[in-house]
C-alpha cells in the first residue's frame, strides 16, 4: 500500500507521523511537497500538525487552497482514507472535506498536555482496532482546537454517527462543542482530529494507545 | 540631500552611541582618522558589553572549558559535546531581558529564536529549548503582564518551529521588578563530522544573505542590552525586534538541506548588531578581509541607510561564505523554501571591511579592532562582605511543621508551573520522555535508545549572600538534577546576569559567582563549552540580584533506566543520601514561612560529596536498584518528598522526626530516593560508607511525618496546583 504524508511550509509533525506510519507499514511514506500539482495514486494520506504557512490568516485556510489539495480532495473523493491531525483537521474543514471549524481555544492560550479520550464511533477507517466506548490518553498541542458547527451539523454529526472521538468529561481542553475531538465524514474513511496520536505511539514515550489508529488503517486497507 | 556621514562626529554624538571618550580615541588611533558616522555605529555596537564583553573578558578566561568530551567551547555560536557513535550535543543558553522587559512577547519570543538560529548555525538540529525566567514580585502591578507575555512569546516562537520546550525555571523576586530575565536555552544534535563554523575563508569566496528581509527593527538592540534601564526605556520599544517563527522554519529546513552539501565554507546567523558583527565576526576568524554591497541586501524598507542596514537586528537572517561557483544550487534550495537570498559581498585579503552603498564608500574600517580591540577592563571590584549566620532566636514563635509545608507548597518558588509549561508544546518531534515537571528533561537522541538530560539552575538568593558558594551551587544542582534521571553530566552553558559592573560590589558578586562555578565546573568534571553575559540589568539604580543560571546537559546510554521523581508504588523504602545538617540560613523557609529577609549565608558546598553522591546515585539508577530519585533544593526535605508524592498520589510514612532544620534546611548534596524493598539490599551495599538514611515507606494516599502529622496527597495537590492558576487569574 502507499502512504502519503504531506508537507506544507510550516508543518512540524510531518516526520513524527512518518516514523509511526513507517512501523505500521514497513515502509518510509511518501513525503508529497505543497507545491506539488500531482500527486501518485495512495491508498492513505495524512495531513500532519504544525503551523502551515506560519497560520496566518486562518490556520489551515492557505494550505487548503495550496496546488496538492487539489490532489488530495480529488483522491479523497475516490476513496483515499485520509487523515488530518490537529492542523491537518483544520486544512480538511478549511477545503470542505470535513464539515465545521477549529476556533480559538476558550482559555485564549495554547494548551499541550495529555487528554481522556472516548472513542465515540470505532467503525471509522482509523478507529477500527479500538472498543466502542474504550477511554484512552492522547496529547493535544494546539491554539485553534475548538471545535464549532452550527446546531443543524452537530445534530447531523451525532445523527449519521460521524463524531469519532470524544475528550473524556470534564477534560475537554479547548471548549469545543459537544466535546468533540475528532469526526469523520459519510463513509468513515476522512478522518479529523485534533489530538495528536502519533506522539503516544510507543511506551517509551508513556504510552501507545495512539498506535492503533496507524495499525487499524493499514490492516484495512491491506 | 545630504549623506548621513556628513553628519559631524561631536562629543554628544559619540556619548549616545556608548563609547566612553577614551574608547571612542582608541577608535580613532586603530582608524588613524576620525570615524564617519556609519563607522562610530559599527565600532559602538562591536565594542558594546554585549557583544564585546570588555568588562567580563579577564573572568570568563579562569572558567574550565575543556575535557575529553569537549569538541568545541567557548567563543562559537554555541559549545559542542561528543555523545558518542558520531553524534554531537550542540547548545547554549543566552539572553533577552531588555527587550523582554520592554515588549514581553516579541522580546521572549525573538529570544528563543536567536537561540535556536546559534544552534543550527552550526549543523545542528534543534531538538529542545528550555528557558530560566525571573519576574519581579509576584504582587508587583506590572509581574503578571509579564509572565502572560514573556509565556505567550516563548510558546509562540519554540511552537511553531516545531522545537519542544521541555524544561526551565520561573522564580519571583522584587529585585526583578524593573528588569525581568528571559534566558533561553537550545540544544540541538548533529553529527560529529558535520559540525559547521563561522570562520570565513578563500579570497574572492561569495559572501551570501538568506531569511527574511531587513528592516529597521532592532536598531541598537546591542547597545540598549549594556546600558541601564530607567523610566524613560519603555519609550526603546522600537529597538526590540518582532520574530516570525514561521519564516525561521523554512529557514532551518533550507540551512539543513544546504549543509547536506558541501557547499559552506562559513555560516553565522545575524544576532545582536546583525550584519554588522556577522559579517566582522566571520571574516576576523577566518583572517581575511570583507567587502560588502549593501545595494544588494534584501530589505523591506525605503530609503534606509547604510547605517541602518549594517546596525538593523532584524530576525531571522543567516550571513554564508559559499565555495566559489555553487551559489546556484544554493539559491535553488532557498527559492523553494521561498526565502531571499543574495550574493552582498565577497572576501578579499585586505583584512578590512569595505561598505559600499549607493555608489558610495560608506566605510572601511580594520577588521582586527572591530573583532577584538575593545578594551579590556579590569573594572574594580569588592568582595560581597561575608554574611551573617542564621539566628535560631527568629525560629521563636514560628508556623508548626504542617502549616510551613503548606505554606512552602503554595509558594512562589514551589507552586506548580503547570499554567507555564502547559503552554509549551514539549512533545512535538516525538522524543520527549520525560517533560518539564521533573529534575531534569529527557529527550530521545533521535532514532536511538540514548538520550540528552538538561536542567537550568540558579538560586540567586544563596547567590547575592554568598556569591562563591551560590556560583558553586548553581553548578551543583544542575549537576544533582541530571544524575537524578539517571544520566552524566556532560558539559553545562551559562547564562550570567548581573547589574551595573561599573560599581565594585556589582563586579564583586560577578567575580565571586564565576570563581565557584569555575571550581564546581572543575571539580565536577563539568565545563562550560559557551554563554553569555548580561549586565546592567538595573532601572533606576537598583541591581537585580546575581543570577548565574546554569543550563546542564547530561546523556543516558539507555533511555529504559531513566528514571522519574515520583513515588512509583506503595510498600518502597525511602532513603535520604547526604548529610542533614539543618542549614536554614538564605532558605526559602526564611523567606517564605517566617518572612524573614535578612542577608544570612547559604548552605556550603561540598564539592567532592556531589561528586560521590552524583555517581552513585548514577550507578543505583543503572543497576536499576532504583525506582525514583528527586534532588533536594529549595524547602529542603519535607517539600522534596511531597513533590515525590505529588506525580502519581502516592504517599509516604516518614518516621524519624526533627526540628524546623531537619525538615526545611537546604544542606547541599542530597537525594530522595525509592528503592522496591527486594532490592534494598543490594542499594545499601552499594551506598557503602556514603551518608545514607531510611526514612520510612511510600503507602497510601498521605504523608505522614514527624511524631503525627498528616496531610493528604490531594490536599497537597491542590495547594501546589492552585498558586499559579490564581495569580494569573487575580
Amino acid at each position: 500500500m502507499q502512504a502519503a504524508v504531506i508537507v506544507f511550509p510550516g508543518s512540524n509533525c510531518d516526520r513524527d507521523v512518518a516514523v509511526c506510519l513507517e512501523a505500521a507499514t514497513g515502509q518510509a511514506p511518501l513525503m508529497a511537497w505543497h507545491g506539488d500539482a500531482n500527486l501518485p495514486k495512495c491508498d492513505l494520506i495524512v495531513l500532519p500538525g504544525g503551523f502551515s504557512y506560519g497560520d496566518y490568516l486562518r490556520c489551515g485556510a492557505m494550505a487548503a487552497n495550496s496546488p496538492i489539495l487539489r490532489e488530495v480532495v480529488a483522491q479523497a473523493h475516490k476513496g483515499a482514507a485520509v487523515l488530518g491531525i490537529c492542523n491537518g483537521f483544520q486544512v480538511l474543514t478549511e477545503c470542505g472535506l470535513l464539515p465545521g471549524v477549529l476556533m480559538q481555544n476558550k482559555g485564549l492560550n495554547f494548551v499541550c498536555r495529555n487528554t481522556q479520550l472516548t472513542i465515540a464511533n470505532n467503525k471509522t477507517a482509523f478507529t477500527s482496532l479500538y472498543g466502542a466506548g474504550e477511554e484512552i490518553t492522547i496529547p493535544v498541542a494546539h491554539n485553534e482546537g475548538n471545535y464549532f458547527a452550527d446546531d443543524d451539523t452537530l445534530k447531523q454529526l451525532q445523527d449519521e454517527d460521524r463524531i469519532a472521538l470524544t475528550y473524556a468529561k470534564g477534560d475537554n481542553p479547548n471548549g469545543a462543542c459537544l466535546d468533540i475531538a475528532g469526526i469523520s465524514d459519510t463513509s468513515g474513511r476522512i478522518v479529523g482530529m485534533m489530538p495528536h496520536p502519533e506522539r503516544r505511539a510507543e511506551a517509551a514515550l508513556g504510552g501507545d494507545d495512539g498506535k492503533r489508529m496507524f495499525t487499524g488503517v493499514v490492516e484495512m486497507l491491506s | 540631500m545630504s549623506h548621513i556621514n556628513d553628519t559631524p562626529i561631536t562629543e554628544a554624538l559619540v556619548a549616545e552611541h556608548g563609547l566612553t571618550p577614551d574608547e571612542f580615541q582608541k577608535v580613532c588611533e586603530h582608524m588613524g582618522r576620525v570615524p564617519n558616522y556609519t563607522e562610530l555605529g559599527v565600532f559602538s555596537v562591536m565594542w558594546s558589553e554585549h557583544c564585546s564583553y570588555k568588562s567580563s573578558r579577564k573572568w570568563l578566561k579562569k572558567l574550565p572549558v575543556s575535557g575529553p568530551q569537549v569538541i568545541q567551547g567557548p567563543g562559537e555560536n554555541a559549545g559542542v559535546i561528543d555523545i558518542g557513535d558520531g553524534d554531537a550535543a550542540v547548545f547554549k543558553m543566552e539572553s533577552h531581558n531588555h527587550p523582554s522587559f520592554i515588549e514581553p512577547y516579541q522580546g521572549a519570543a525573538t529570544g528563543v529564536g536567536g537561540i535556536m538560529r546559534d544552534v543550527f548555525t552550526m549543523g545542528a538540529r534543534p531538538v529542545a529549548n528550555l528557558n530560566a525566567l525571573r519576574f519581579g514580585a509576584p504582587e508587583h502591578p506590572k509581574t503578571r503582564h509579564l509572565v502572560a507575555g514573556v509565556v505567550s512569546g516563548i510558546g509562540g516562537y519554540g511552537n511553531c518551529m516545531g522545537v519542544p520546550t521541555v524544561g526551565g525555571e520561573i522564580n519571583f523576586d522584587p529585585s526583578y521588578n524593573g528588569n525581568n530575565l528571559v534566558n533561553a536555552m537550545c540544544v540541538g544534535v548533529a553529527r560529529t563530522d558535520k559540525i559547521f563554523y563561522a570562520a570565513a575563508t578563500g579570497i574572492g569566496s561569495p559572501v551570501v544573505y538568506v531569511g527574511s528581509k531587513t528592516g529597521r527593527d532592532g536598531i541598537h538592540g546591542a547597545t540598549m542590552a549594556s546600558a541601564e534601564f530607567d523610566d524613560a526605556s519603555e519609550e526603546k520599544r522600537p529597538t526590540v525586534q518582532v520574530g516570525d517563527p514561521f519564516t525561521e522554519k523554512l529557514l532551518l529546513e533550507a540551512c539543513q538541506e544546504l549543509m547536506a552539501s558541501d557547499a559552506i565554507i562559513g555560516i553565522q546567523d545575524m544576532g545582536a548588531a546583525g550584519l554588522t558583527s556577522s559579517s566582522v565576526e566571520m571574516a576576523d576568524k577566518g583572517g581575511v578581509g570583507i567587502v560588502l554591497n549593501l545595494d544588494k541586501v534584501p530589505v523591506r524598507e525605503t530609503h534606509m541607510t547604510g547605517y541602518e542596514m549594517l546596525l538593523s537586528e532584524s530576525q531571522e537572517r543567516m550571513l554564508m561564505v559559499l565555495k566559489p561557483g555553487r551559489e546556484p544550487e544554493a539559491k535553488a534550495i532557498f527559492d523553494r523554501w521561498g526565502l531571499d537570498f543574495a550574493v552582498i559581498g565577497e572576501l578579499t585579503d585586505t583584512g578590512r571591511m569595505v561598505v559600499h552603498h549607493q555608489g558610495r564608500e560608506i566605510a572601511d574600517m580594520p577588521l582586527g579592532p572591530l573583532a577584538d580591540g575593545a578594551p579590556e577592563y579590569d573594572r574594580p571590584h569588592v568582595p560581597t562582605p561575608k554574611a551573617d549566620d542564621f539566628n535560631d532566636a527568629w525560629l521563636d514563635g514560628a508556623p508548626d511543621t504542617l502549616s510551613a509545608l503548606k505554606k512552602l507548597m503554595g509558594s512562589s518558588e514551589v507552586a506548580s508551573r503547570r499554567w507555564v509549561y502547559e503552554q509549551y508544546d514539549s512533545m512535538v518531534m516525538g522524543d520527549t520522555v520525560a517533560g518539564p515537571s521533573g529534575d531534569a528533561a529527557l529527550v530521545r537522541v533521535h532514532g536511538t535508545n540514548k538520550g540528552l538530560a538538561m536542567s537550568t539552575d540558579v538560586n540567586p538568593r544563596y547567590c547575592f549572600a554568598d556569591p562563591v558558594e551560590g556560583g558553586k551551587q548553581a553548578v551543583a544542582e544542575a549537576y544533582r538534577n541530571i544524575c537524578a534521571i539517571g544520566a552524566k553530566p556532560l558539559a553545562i552553558t551559562n547564562c550570567l546576569n548581573f547589574g551595573n559592573p561599573e560599581r565594585p560590589e556589582i563586579m564583586g558578586q560577578f567575580v565571586g559567582c564565576l570563581e565557584g562555578m569555575g571550581d564546581a565546573g572543575k571539580t565536577l568534571d563539568f565545563p562550560i563549552v559557551s554563554g553569555n553575559v548580561s549586565l546592567y540589568n538595573e532601572t533606576n539604580g537598583t541591581g537585580i540580584l546575581p543570577t548565574p543560571a546554569i543550563g546542564g546537559v547530561g546523556l543516558i546510554q539507555d533511555l529504559d533506566k531513566a528514571v522519574g521523581n515520583s513515588f512509583t508504588q506503595d510498600g518502597q523504602i525511602i532513603y535520604l543520601l547526604g548529610e542533614t545538617n539543618g542549614h536554614l540560613g538564605a532558605s526559602l523557609y526564611q523567606r517564605d514561612v517566617l518572612d524573614n529577609h535578612q542577608i544570612v549565608g547559604p548552605p556550603r558546598v561540598d564539592l567532592a560529596q556531589e561528586k560521590a553522591h552524583g555517581s552513585f546515585v548514577r550507578d543505583a539508577i543503572d543497576q536499576g536498584l532504583i525506582a525514583a530519585a528527586h534532588d533536594l533544593s529549595d524547602g529542603g526535605l519535607l517539600v522534596a518528598l511531597a513533590e515525590m508524592s505529588l506525580g502519581h498520589g502516592i504517599g509516604a510514612q516518614i518516621e524519624p522526626d526533627g526540628d524546623t532544620g531537619f525538615w526545611f534546611g537546604e544542606d547541599q548534596a542530597r537525594y530522595l530516593m525509592s528503592v522496591a524493598p527486594e532490592k534494598a539490599d543490594a542499594f545499601e551495599a552499594l551506598a557503602k560508607d556514603l551518608p545514607l538514611k531510611r526514612l520510612g515507606k511510600t503507602a497510601g494516599h498521605t504523608l505522614t511525618f514527624g511524631s503525627s502529622l498528616s496531610i493528604s496527597v490531594a490536599e497537597l495537590n491542590e495547594i501546589y496546583e492552585g498558586w499559579f492558576p490564581a495569580l494569573m487569574s487575580s
